[in-house]
């Protein structure tokens, strides 16, 4: 059930170049069912942002009612974000939409999370949860560059952990597609830019990947019809998903991207 | 006693808010928050004949104190609407007001007889100002004669009342407005977006996959209270204001415009419990400003004295 709280700030700050991690106190962590679900921050109460930002919840802790967040100080309502500090009450609409299926890798086989930029910190719960169930998790993350990357020791507790950065400033040269060739897997998870969803998806029509998408959001309920997107199996051409209710996770070959 | 409710051309409304056409869907998301049968009515999301997938994303884009969007009319269509959503909605204990939309003006009657025959649906909005279709829509909001027409045509065989949704985005709203009451209206709502444009900083390309959208919002309010200003004291229907309503106080301006009930839009996508928090706080509101009934509010900028204490009496 979607819940609108006041939630307390535990903690922020700056893992990386732009990007912050964020740790408040909530109830409605005990309504969070999957990662890869996201909540709605509202960063101004007044009109500047006017609409919510949709951030991807990258850890949450049911016991200590408390998740955690991180995004990419991107624009003004991000930017106004990062001023935020520990003991401040920020406005989460949350936890919103469908996340990673977890039950669809077993015990022993193996799951590979390919993150790209911002796409990453969503993996991370879903790492934990898996590793948690006895699945062998190989990790693939991609930054522009050295000083962007993140959380490459948080999943290699988890299992392989493989870097890429645009620039070749840590890790390997190149795109995670590059790495991700030679690895073999029974269930691919990935979140990330588009350019490189739509290249995992063609990559591996035949195996089972489960992709999160972005869109453009205004309301993050299903409200709106501001974040849809086209349905591939559709004789109608009207038929749709929106990304924020019923996804943001899609099996490949479900929507077109 | 409710200091809320109002009567108007076939709605009974247990108090004037409701939520904006294309701002709540068909109220599903939105029954997860609250209880439905709070709201004064409920306009649903922009009825066609057939189904429309609307506009390439993407759709929306922010702007200081508002939002365009270039969503495209997308609904499930007049039978799905007629099927499902309606009677879905008949669960809960408010008047629905069907907005009706069309490329021709077959679409418009087609639409707006049928859909006027559900038992739910106390009022049509006929939608002649959506900015963000390539035909009909606007063009039928832009020009009084076709305006006067067309609502004249719906008028004829609609089972309910027939509200005409104004554009702002003409040089004379006042002529529009005593167009479509030419034309039969029993009320308007007024006003729809405002078209604009952004542009992304990094490539100099519209940011809307539309390129052009309606801007809603806060941004748009003061624009909102001046054409419902001057309308309201040129024609003899009622108003159902909008335009960038986030709070009771906000609510009061547009009664004091001239606006007899009133629609909150984007605010649903801020705040989902905007509009019950509202119903709740006007109340006080009135009581501290000494009104008894939200009526009295009504038209206020520009009614004389000696007409309030009539009413009264």
């Amino acid at each position: 059930m979607i819940q609108k709280e006041l939630c307390k700030i535990i903690s922020q700050t700056e893992i990386a170049t732009n990007i912050y991690e964020l740790t408040v106190s909530a109830q409605l962590t005990r309504e969070i069912v999957a990662p890869g679900q996201f909540v709605h921050l509202r960063v101004a109460s007044g009109g500047d942002p006017l609409l919510r930002r949709p951030i991807s919840i990258c850890s949450y802790d049911r016991n200590k009612l408390q998740f955690t967040m991180i995004y990419r100080k991107e624009g003004h309502g991000t930017s106004l974000l990062t001023k935020m500090v520990a003991g401040m009450e920020i406005d989460i609409l949350g936890p919103l939409g469908n996340g990673f299926p977890i039950e669809e890798v077993s015990s022993g086989e193996t799951a590979l999370l390919v993150g790209g930029g911002i796409g990453v910190p969503p993996l991370y719960e879903l790492s934990n949860q898996l590793a948690a169930n006895g699945v062998h998790v190989i990790h693939v993350l991609g930054f522009q560059t050295r000083a962007a990357s993140f959380y490459e020791d948080k999943f290699l507790e988890n299992g392989e952990t493989y870097v890429a950065t645009v620039d070749g400033t840590y890790g390997s040269k190149g795109f995670v597609t590059d790495i991700i060739k030679d690895i073999q897997f029974d269930c691919l998870y990935t979140c990330g830019p588009t350019s490189m969803l739509q290249a995992i998806a063609k990559q591996y029509p035949d195996e089972k990947v489960f992709l999160s998408l972005e869109e453009r959001m205004g309301c993050g309920i299903g409200a709106c019809f501001a974040c849809v997107c086209k349905q591939t199996d559709d004789p109608t051409g009207v038929s749709y998903k929106k990304v924020c209710s019923d996804g943001p996770v899609f099996r490949a070959g479900e929507v077109l991207i | 006693m409710s200091r809320l409710n109002i009567e108007l051309p076939g709605l009974t409304l247990k108090n004037p808010i409701m939520p904006a056409s294309g701002c709540f869907g068909f109220g599903k998301e939105y029954s997860q928050f609250y209880d439905l049968s709070t709201l004064g009515a409920i306009m649903i999301k922009a009825t066609t004949v057939e189904p429309r997938f609307g506009n390439p994303t993407p759709r929306v884009a922010e702007t200081n104190a508002g939002m365009l969007n270039a969503i495209g009319l997308q609904n499930p269509g007049l039978q799905k609407v007629m099927g499902e959503e309606l009677p879905w909605l008949a669960q809960y204990d408010v008047p629905i007001i069907a907005n009706v939309a069309g490329s021709v003006e077959e679409d418009y009657i087609t639409v707006a007889k049928e859909i006027s025959q559900a038992p739910n649906v106390h009022a049509l909005e006929l939608n002649i100002s959506c900015p963000n279709v390539k035909t009909g829509g606007i063009a039928f909001g832009t020009i009084p004669e076709v305006a006067r027409q067309l609502t004249k045509k719906v008028k004829a065989i609609s089972a309910v009342p027939v509200y005409v949704k104004l554009s702002p985005n003409v040089t004379n709203i006042v002529e529009m407005a005593k167009a479509v009451e030419e034309g039969g209206a029993d009320g308007l709502t007024m006003i729809n977006t405002l078209i604009g444009m952004r542009l992304d900083i990094k490539t100099g390309k519209p940011i809307l996959a539309n390129r052009t959208g309606g801007l809603s919002g806060p941004a748009i309010k003061p624009v909102a209270i001046r054409m419902i200003y001057e309308v309201s004291q040129a024609v003899n229907i009622p108003i159902i204001g909008m335009g960038g309503i986030q709070t009771a106080a906000d609510v009061l301006e547009f009664f004091y415009a001239g606006a007899s009930a009133v629609a909150v839009g984007t605010a649903n996508f801020v705040d989902p419990f905007v509009c019950p928090t509202i119903i709740e706080e006007l109340p006080n509101m009135l009581e501290t400003l000494g009104f008894e009934h939200i009526s009295e509010c009504q038209g206020r900028s520009w009614k004389k004295h000696e007409q309030f204490a009539y009413h009264r009496a």
